[in-house]
């Protein structure tokens, strides 16, 4: 009877039981009918229920019987063997915990399907148009003129739901000194009711909140937000808070399992996209569009509607272009849209960490092979060993099929052991790694919540890998001739070829995880030893805010407060702190020339900022007091080197050309040593830094809402300041407050915070994959030394060299590792393409990449070799052939 | 494979034949068959019958199926199949051996 069979009988046992008493009702109704007297064909019967149980026997009691027989046996054999049971099952449980870790950062961010309606009729329309150097690039902000076009265009087929990007903001349910953040996101008032969602208190924003652009101070706030902010107090609704945009009022509380349309982000507050400044703004991009299909219509009908309204809206925007080069018009009307399914919400984090994901979960599947390989060698030499007890059972008349099932409960109970611990590990496993995807402030919150995906996934994959290392050995027992296995002579070559595949196997997969965690911890090594060109020790960012605009004498009284605090050497005034990822570009004409093809960075800076900085200046001057933008400009190298041909650009004068043509005047008064602005992976590009002081149109000076104190500590740790400048900004101008703290230490960190997840987690698993595959080695060399032991010890009788016999032993296995190694370079070389978007500064083909992987393999595989050679020349010939 | 002592084996044996004659009975009629054609000599045991049939059901040497009788209960009818044809014919030349040899040892002992 199959294994199969034999479950689904289990699974049907009444059916089969009904079955089996109809048949024998049939039976004694046909006695009764050939003319047998009732009792004694009752008799001759016995009771029905006795035979019933007999027949069933056969079927799956039998069965059941045996299987428990056998999960005895098999904890006896695992018990006996205990150190080699607990290492085979720790290595496994290790990496089917690595895999089921990674498939539940997988699946809660990239899989794992909005908790919506019907969310496989959600598409992200993007929009595909060039840069400023004509390149490709996706892009999926949206004006919202053009959304509500749009939206008229395909009404009746899809439903477009516009979402900005949740973001950060600033509120208060009290007064200004209880300020509190909470991630903000803005949805069209349509969105709850097309998504099918419920309130789980008050009621939903719907369309006719969403309306009159700024009538409608509504919001609606996330289940999480409202457990953890009002520990689900049904008094939340109604209550109102002031942000930036006004006072809003909180209507209603979402259900439990929206967590909003980022994956990687929980939103905390829904505001109706009226109440956004942008909605009236024809240019603004600041949000996204989610198309949600009608019932049984097709995307592409819908998608040649959008694109044709976007054609129409372009054209009539270009009539406003004036003196643009005809390349940018080109390429302007050349940009269109495209629809991507979305059932699984869109963030900038699935495309920040989907690659990098996919090559984790690779990585821990090869560490899986390789640990299954392992096992099954374990097994493999295990079934050798218990050869003659195989073959005596079989002889005595024991079933083949039962040795298969007696050798797969083994394996299973293997696997089992090994996934419930793996289990655990991924349980812990996977918020670990969450947790140190993004800067600790700002935490990644991924729905990690285990649920029947999960469940399905573990067990899919542990049936997957008992299978994997089980059924080879099983289906050899199974096949075992008792008389040559009872004479002791198997070929022993057939065993020790699978060995042998297995090794190159092995090797193979070793080298690649090798490779691929050389290549991340290089990336990582390369990226974070950039120079930077300022020191970013004992800096603190103080990033500062206003609900209104404040004059700068305002934000330099509060600068000169600060800097008059104990254990601050410097204070100076930033737009924004550098390496936080914020950028304002420009395009830059020199001597009323055609404005330049590519941009070029500004930053608002107070003098004395390159100082606070360690920007080392190379001619000229810092900032006066009394310098303004437009006005004065100090520039870095690649801008003297883009605009000036590399000479001293101080004294020499460029303009600034706005979207609309207009141009304002710098003179360079100083120039500074190049250092990264935006992010450590784009090159240094030209930057002009320009005083913080601006004059408007009017000529009057312009006041600020935000800006940044650097300041420079006299300590080593500058982050013990952050409470005391916090309360001192306020207390300098009550106006001002804090609405965020950063060492430079921590932003230049969060610059390579994937990086050094990648490296961190390669490197885990390469040692791991290299202590697997040398353990392997060490197994299957030492195994084939025990085998070989007659007629090694002939060979030694007869005068073989230790040499001889060392070669002898580790030929065939060096054979397989090299070729194994090869392999292995093959699949990286391949594989290299599809991380390459991961990798920074390191070429996949470099020979020095290539190098460290090889010498670590070689290495770990001599050293694996080391006790088998040992032990194969400490055999005694005179006892050996006594023996036998 | 499941094993097979030699009072199973005959009783399979017998099973077989009497299906390879008659398709398509019933366990009370192939019971009748091996009671009546050895002459009332050799009885199967319901107890021993019908765990043998689903032995060999699930060997894949018999099949079986469901028919409903005018009296309206349901009878289980069994027939052979090839490979319950192949199995008959190596029990029965096993049979023959088995036997001869006993027969040689009892003529010559």
């Amino acid at each position: 009877m199959s294994l199969w069979s034999r479950i689904a009988n289990v699974a049907r046992r009444d059916r089969l039981a009904r079955d089996i008493d109809e048949e024998l009702r049939s039976h004694l109704d046909e006695a009764l009918a050939q003319g047998r007297h009732p009792s004694e064909a009752r008799r001759a019967f016995g009771s029905a229920l006795r035979y019933g149980e007999e027949s069933r026997d056969v079927r799956f009691v039998a069965w059941l019987d045996s299987l428990r027989a056998d999960v005895g046996f098999g904890w006896r054999q695992l018990a006996k063997r205990k150190v080699t049971s607990a290492a085979a099952i720790l290595s496994l449980a290790l990496a089917i915990g690595a895999c089921t870790g990674a498939f539940r950062l997988i699946d809660a961010l990239l899989l794992r399907p909005l908790p919506v309606a019907s969310p496989g009729r959600l598409y992200g329309l993007f929009r595909r148009s060039f840069d400023f150097d004509g390149n490709l690039r996706v892009d999926d902000s949206y004006e919202y003129p053009l959304y509500r076009q749009m939206q008229a265009a395909v009404k009746g087929q899809a439903e477009l739901i516009a979402v900005s990007y949740t973001s950060r903001g600033d509120l208060t349910y009290g007064s200004d000194q209880e300020m509190e953040r909470a991630y903000i996101q803005n949805v069209s008032g349509s969105m709850f009711a097309s998504f099918g969602l419920r309130p789980a208190a008050g009621r939903l924003l719907t369309v006719n909140d969403d309306v009159t652009p700024g009538a409608h101070p509504y919001v609606v706030i996330s289940y999480d937000y409202w457990k953890r902010r009002f520990d689900r107090d049904p008094k939340a609704v109604g209550r109102t808070f002031r942000a930036d945009m006004g006072i809003f009022e909180i209507v209603g509380v979402g259900p439990e399992t929206f967590t909003g349309t980022e994956p990687g982000t929980v939103t905390d507050i829904l505001i109706p996209m009226a109440m956004h400044a942008g909605v009236t703004h024809p240019t603004w991009s600041w949000f996204r569009v989610l198309v949600r299909l009608k019932d049984g219509v097709a995307p592409e009908p819908v998608l040649e509607r959008l694109r044709a309204t976007y054609r129409a809206v372009n054209e009539e925007r270009a009539k406003e272009f004036s003196g643009m080069p005809k390349r940018y018009i080109d390429r302007f009307f050349r940009q269109t849209l495209l629809l991507r399914p979305a059932a699984s919400g869109i963030s900038d984090m699935q495309e920040s960490y989907r690659r990098a994901l996919a090559a984790l979960g690779v990585l821990v599947a090869l560490v899986l092979l390789i640990a299954c390989a392992n096992v099954a060698n374990l097994m493999s030499a295990q079934a050798a060993a218990r050869a003659r007890e195989m073959a005596l059972r079989v002889a005595i008349g024991a079933g083949r099929r039962r040795l298969v099932q007696l050798v797969l409960v083994e394996s299973a109970m293997l696997g089992i052991l090994a996934a419930a611990i793996g289990g655990l590990f991924a349980w812990w496993a996977a918020p670990f790694v969450a947790g140190r995807i993004n800067p600790p402030d700002n935490p990644v919150r991924l729905m990690l919540a285990p649920d029947w995906r999960v469940a399905a996934f573990g067990l899919v994959l542990t049936l997957g890998v008992v299978l994997l290392f089980g059924l080879a050995p099983a289906l050899r027992a199974s096949a075992m001739k008792p008389v040559i296995a009872l004479k002791g002579g198997e070929d022993p070559h057939s065993r020790r070829r699978l060995m042998h595949a297995l090794i190159a196997a092995q090797v193979a997969f070793c080298f690649l995880v090798l490779f691929v965690a050389g290549l991340f911890t290089v990336t990582f090594d390369r990226l974070s030893h950039q120079p930077t060109g300022f020191s970013a020790a004992r800096l603190i960012n103080v990033e500062t805010l206003s609900p209104r605009q404040q004059p700068m004498a305002y934000w330099d009284q509060v600068t000169e407060r600060l800097r008059s605090l104990p254990g601050v050497e410097t204070v100076a005034l930033a737009g924004w702190p550098l390496l936080s990822d914020v950028g304002w570009n420009g395009v830059i004409s020199v001597g009323g020339a055609q404005p330049a093809a590519d941009l070029a960075y500004f930053l608002n800076v107070s003098p004395g900022w390159a100082g606070a900085m360690k920007i080392p200046f190379i001619g000229g001057r810092d900032f006066r007091p009394v310098d303004t933008c437009p006005g004065a400009a100090i520039v870095n190298q690649a801008f003297a080197k883009r605009y000036f041909e590399s000479a001293d650009p101080v004294g020499k004068l460029f303009d600034k050309v706005e979207g609309d043509g207009t141009r304002t005047r710098f003179q360079v008064v100083g120039w500074v040593r190049d250092a990264r602005y935006r992010n450590m992976r784009e090159p240094i590009t030209p930057t002009a830094y320009v005083p913080i002081r601006s004059i408007g149109a009017d000529g009057a000076l312009q006041p600020r809402s935000s800006a940044t104190f650097v300041v420079r500590t006299v300590g080593e740790n500058p982050a013990a300041l952050a409470s005391i400048l916090r309360h001192e900004v306020p207390r300098a101008r009550p106006e001002f407050r804090v609405t965020r703290i950063r060492t430079q230490t921590e932003l230049l960190r969060a610059q390579t915070l994937r990086e050094r997840l990648l490296a961190m987690l390669a490197l885990f698993f390469g040692v791991v994959a290299l202590l697997l595959a040398a353990v392997g080695l060490y197994g299957v060399l030492d195994y084939s030394v025990l085998q070989r032991r007659r007629e090694l010890g002939i060979r030694m009788a007869i005068g073989a060299p230790a040499a001889n016999i060392a070669r002898l032993v580790t030929l065939e296995i060096f054979v397989m590792v090299f070729a194994g190694a090869l392999a292995g370079l093959a699949l990286g070389l391949a594989s290299a393409r599809s991380i390459a978007t991961l990798l920074y500064q390191v070429n996949a083909g470099d020979p020095a990449m290539l190098m460290l992987p090889s010498v670590t393999i070689v290495a770990a595989a001599l050293l694996a070799a080391l006790p088998a050679v040992l032990h194969a020349m400490r055999i005694d010939p005179v006892e050996m052939l006594r023996s036998e | 494979m499941p094993k097979t002592d030699s009072l199973q084996g005959s009783l399979d044996l017998l099973v077989l034949k009497i299906l390879s004659r008659r398709p398509r009975l019933h366990g009370y009629a192939i019971m009748t068959a091996i009671k009546d054609g050895s002459g009332d000599v050799l009885r199967a045991e319901e107890g021993s019958l019908y765990p043998a049939l689903h032995r060999m059901e699930e060997a894949g040497w018999i099949r079986a199926e469901w028919v409903t009788k005018d009296t309206g209960r349901r009878a289980r009818l069994y027939e052979l199949t090839a490979a319950g044809k192949k199995q008959l014919s190596a029990e029965e030349s096993r049979w023959q051996a088995v036997t001869s040899a006993v027969n040689r040892v009892l003529a010559t002992a």
